[in-house]
């Protein structure tokens, strides 16, 4: 495993349903080249509630991944309303979804903290009424 | 415990996963907010919920989980079996609610691990 794995993902914003499925592909390739497991779970985690945020917050977007043997590296850019404060954002428990999500099992403002656990690298570029670009990296 | 233990102590039917019965499950999680189950790995876990959405099993498939309970008589939906069979992961459900069915596993020896709290 030398070459460098690229792929792009649309994530659709109106279907909650289909939430989820490109970390299960990306989830499902780094497995496949034998990325290690801890590694894969991580990376897994951090790419779902991220996922699900562009889904429940941003109206979707789109991923972009780059596996390498040394690390997997993710971009998930949005065009939704940008994050505000992203310090308070990043609060355990700070979360603005409504109660219809909430319904549905998100809204615990745990996602962000979460990604900042499981990813090695986090970086949140953001712009009220612009959007969002949220870069992760995860070590081998 | 195996998948096969804790359909019997929860009295529960089996929806998928036949083949699975003989899974150990070491640790569980119980919890109807799925960023809440995600922020502590549980090694070989099952996961309790009264949630019935496409997420859970995602979310259980994201975590390495082995197995999915749903309490209260809570019934998955067709997309949610599927789901379930991509990935291999069991699907019981019982009539129990969420802390009788957490109480029976603790009883039996299952415990929470991963968080901090749990010991
Ligand atoms: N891509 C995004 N675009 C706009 N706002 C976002 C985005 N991601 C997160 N946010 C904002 O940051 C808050 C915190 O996000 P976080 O993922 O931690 O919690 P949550 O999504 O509300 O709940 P949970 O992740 O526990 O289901 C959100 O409630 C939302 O206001
Ligand atoms: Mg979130």
């Amino acid at each position: 495993m030398s070459e460098v794995i690229k792929q792009h993902y649309i994530v659709d914003g109106t279907d909650f349903t289909r939430a989820g499925e490109a970390s299960g592909k990306i989830k499902k390739t780094l497995k496949d080249i034998g990325f290690p497991p801890q590694a894969v779970r991580n990376t897994a985690i951090a790419v779902y509630e991220a996922e699900i945020n562009l889904v429940i917050h941003a109206g979707g977007g789109e991923i972009d991944v780059e596996i390498t043997p040394e690390y997997v590296k993710v971009v998930l850019t949005d065009h939704g309303p940008g994050i505000e404060n992203v310090e308070l954002a990043m609060q355990e428990g700070y979360s603005t979804a409504p109660d219809r999500i909430r319904a549905l099992g998100f809204g615990a403002g745990m996602g962000l903290p979460n990604i900042k656990k499981y990813s090695d690298e986090m970086d949140i570029q953001t712009e009220l009424g612009v959007g969002t670009v949220m870069t992760l990296k995860i070590n081998a | 415990m195996k998948v096969s233990e804790i359909m019997k102590v929860l009295e529960a039917e089996l929806i998928y996963g036949e083949e699975f019965l003989d899974r150990d499950v070491i640790s569980a999680c119980g919890s109807d907010m799925m960023s809440d189950v995600l922020a502590y790995v549980k090694e070989q876990a099952v996961l309790l919920t009264g949630l019935v959405n496409p997420q859970v099993v995602r979310t259980a498939e994201m975590m390495d989980m082995k197995c999915i309970v749903f309490v209260r008589g809570k019934k998955p939906d067709e997309s949610m079996i599927e789901l379930a069979k991509e990935n291999g992961i069991p699907l019981l459900r019982t009539k129990r609610e969420m802390f009788t069915s957490c109480g029976i596993l603790y009883e039996n020896g299952l415990r929470g691990g991963g968080h901090p709290y749990n010991g």
